[in-house]
């Protein structure tokens, strides 16, 4: 069966969710609309062309814009500042609808609201919530977090990127490294040491002397986010632009937390995806004179896939609650967000054995989904990493050095 | 510009579709329901129209509580105010007579729906809407613009297009491509928390027709396929088996 003769395919895009427990029944009428409107709009704007995208690595910058005037930017932000004024639940649904089309387009996304947007909302300074929240939330500017170096990724406690305060400026050295959206940020948040080991967030704007962006080449995963370097040598950084409402590593790790809930969601998109891309094609796809949907070992993988699908939409949903009245805890968090990203990228593996060889190449979704899953499994902590923060939880001893 | 839409809410179009009751009532069980497509390009237009030259835009289904979601979905798309009249849309004349009664009292300079719905595909609404208010009504209009009190629009006729001018106030029956349809943004689905929805009772709830029972079309044989070698056996099936010649 050629690709073309299959009735699924990215360019007619069918997806309608998949619901086995009647989770929609805890969904208002809003968290609904909020669904369909960003899957609406990843058929419309994504679909169509991320798999060119994806072959040809590039990042299609004009998809900020289109994200903005949707307003998935900042959506839990007061709307006086751009924001949407929705709840948890609703940007986690959009969050899962964006990675149903592709994780590198969520991972912009989430990048923007939860690791921009969120600290200038919540450790900034009105000056610079008025400044930046507004350009940020309509798509205007693009922006981006660096908080991983060369030399320390699991571990930032440890990073080199160092200021000094000269007077009237910041002095910035360092670098930073896998930093999503970098080579087209306007803006990046930089979390670097000051003289007293504190780490601190500052605000750096594209064009300030010597800072440079330059772009990682050669990656088999997120192939339409750009991903980058952040290299400051000497950049004279205005005191305005450190964030002072929260200093050390915590001040990081809060975003990450809003990240991380974003990726729980995520996740169960792309694994949906692939789910409904192998149960099409099973049930068209005829050996030894049957559907393949016919034969035991497939239904036992769409079963088991259906099961933990639905298992992770659980978590995810009991999670927006948690998030919704303040509550939900890192750790909480860290359960979700390694569960339901390990449950994808395996949803992913078996969905791309349905599909035979057919599973490897650009004309259907899987592969795609399988790769991009390999990074979201090692951005904003390890697999690994939040095994040990569970770990740390549950027994009250870290183990991580 | 005091603009009316009337939409309807409908199964999406990759519903499937069954029936309960001994056949006489659609099982609206696990079934999505959308704007009519007509009527979501008649409203996207309206929205365009109203933003133009200000004024109020209102969106008007006929329908019972469960059709809010889809009127709230219009209100985030940007109608300002919504209208449910509060009755099962059992007919196309109980529906146009409905809106006529609303019509009335709304003084609208323009009254738009789609070209027909996706459940029943009357098509006829829009022109007993004309006829109850005394008002011309246009279908299918592919593109509208207004000029002063008149509008200027073009019409698919059979193998060409129609170009009219007409006065205000007018109704017409909307479908692609007057306009691309809108998904709504985030604001605007904030925004449709607050907007009003008001509830009014049906006036004159007689109902001229009812339906006695559905039945599906017959399910889609299967297909052979014939080498195209193969003419004479072509031929042989299709005067044994389809009996078409
Ligand atoms: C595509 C992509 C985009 C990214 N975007 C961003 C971004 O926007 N901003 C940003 O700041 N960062 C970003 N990252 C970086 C990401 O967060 C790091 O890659 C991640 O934290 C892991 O760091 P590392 O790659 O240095 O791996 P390492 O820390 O070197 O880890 C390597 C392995 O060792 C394991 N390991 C490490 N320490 C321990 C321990 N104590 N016990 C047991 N096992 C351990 C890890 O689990 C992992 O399996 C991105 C990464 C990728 C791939």
């Amino acid at each position: 069966m050629a690709p073309e003769d299959f009735n699924y395919s990215q360019r007619k895009d069918h997806f309608e969710g998949v619901d086995f427990y009647e989770l929609d029944e805890l969904l208002t009428e809003e968290q609904k609309m909020v669904r369909l409107a960003v899957r609406d709009f990843v058929k419309k704007e994504i679909s169509p062309y991320i798999e060119k995208w994806a072959q040809e690595t590039h990042f299609p910058q004009e998809i900020v814009k289109k994200m903005g005037q949707l307003g998935v930017f900042g959506s839990y932000l007061p709307t006086e500042y751009g924001g949407g004024g929705l709840d948890y639940t609703s940007y986690g649904l959009m969050m899962q609808e964006i990675e149903r089309g592709d994780s590198g387009m969520r991972s912009t996304a989430s990048v923007q609201s939860s690791l921009v947007m969120y600290p200038i909302y919540a450790f900034g300074t009105e000056v610079q919530r008025k400044k930046y929240l507004p350009k940020l939330s309509s798509g205007e500017w693009l922006g981006c977090f660096g908080l991983t170096e060369p030399d320390h990724g699991s571990n930032p406690a440890g990073m080199q990127s160092r200021f000094k305060d000269m007077g009237d400026h910041f002095l910035l050295n360092g670098s930073k490294m896998w930093i999503s959206n970098s080579p087209k940020a306007d803006l990046a948040l930089v979390w670097a040491k000051d003289e007293n080991d504190r780490i601190h967030g500052l605000l750096l704007e594209r064009g300030m002397e010597g800072f440079s962006t330059p772009e990682t080449h050669n990656k088999w995963s997120l192939r339409a986010s750009c991903t980058g370097e952040l290299v400051f040598d000497n950049v004279k950084v205005p005191k305005e632009n450190l964030l002072p409402g929260k200093s050390g590593l915590g001040a990081p790790l809060m975003c990450l937390d809003s990240a991380r809930y974003g990726i729980a969601w995520g996740a169960i998109g792309a694994a949906m995806d692939c789910y409904h891309t192998a149960l099409t094609y099973s049930k068209q796809r005829v050996q030894f004179g049957k559907p393949i949907a016919a034969f035991q070992l497939t239904q036992k993988k769409l079963s088991e896939m259906l099961t933990e699908i639905t298992k992770a939409q659980v978590l995810a949903w009991r999670l927006g609650q948690l998030m919704d009245k303040g509550k939900a805890s890192t750790t909480q968090i860290s359960m979700a967000k390694r569960n339901n990203v390990a449950m994808a990228l395996e949803v992913a593996r078996e969905c791309r054995q349905i599909l035979g060889g057919m599973g490897i190449t650009g004309d259907f979704s899987i592969m795609r989904h399988m790769m991009n899953l390999e990074s979201v499994l090692t951005y904003e902590g390890t697999h690994d990493i939040h095994l040990l923060i569970l770990g740390q939880h549950i027994t009250g001893i870290p183990s991580f050095s | 510009m005091n603009i009316l839409v009337c939409i309807t809410h409908v199964p999406d179009t990759t519903s499937r579709i069954q029936f309960t009751d001994n056949n006489t009532k659609f099982d609206k069980s696990g079934v999505q329901f959308i704007i009519g497509p007509y009527d979501d390009y008649a409203l996207a237009r309206a929205v365009e129209l109203r933003d133009q030259s200000g004024g109020k835009l209102t969106v008007l289904n006929v329908g019972e509580a469960e059709t809010e979601p889809t009127l709230r979905k219009a209100l985030a798309i940007g109608a300002d105010e919504a209208v449910r009249i509060n009755a099962d849309p059992v007919d196309s004349l109980f529906v146009a007579r409905q809106i006529a009664h609303h019509a009335k009292e709304g003084a609208y300079d323009l009254i738009l729906m789609g070209r027909e719905s996706i459940d029943f595909n009357g098509g006829m609404v829009h022109g007993m809407v004309g006829e109850l208010l005394g008002m011309p009504s246009i279908s299918p209009v592919m593109k509208l613009d207004i000029e002063g009190d008149k509008a200027v629009l073009s019409r698919e006729i059979e193998g060409g297009k129609e170009f009219l001018e007409v006065n205000l106030p007018f109704i017409a029956g909307c479908q692609e491509p007057i306009a691309e349809w809108k998904i709504p943004n985030m604001r605007g689905i904030m925004s449709a928390r607050t907007k009003p929805l008001n509830v009014i009772e049906p006036k004159e709830a007689e109902k001229a027709a009812e339906v006695k029972a559905y039945a599906l079309p017959p399910a889609k044989g299967e297909v052979k396929l014939i080498e195209k070698e193969n003419v004479e056996e072509l031929v042989r099936l299709l005067n044994t088996e389809a009996k078409v010649l």
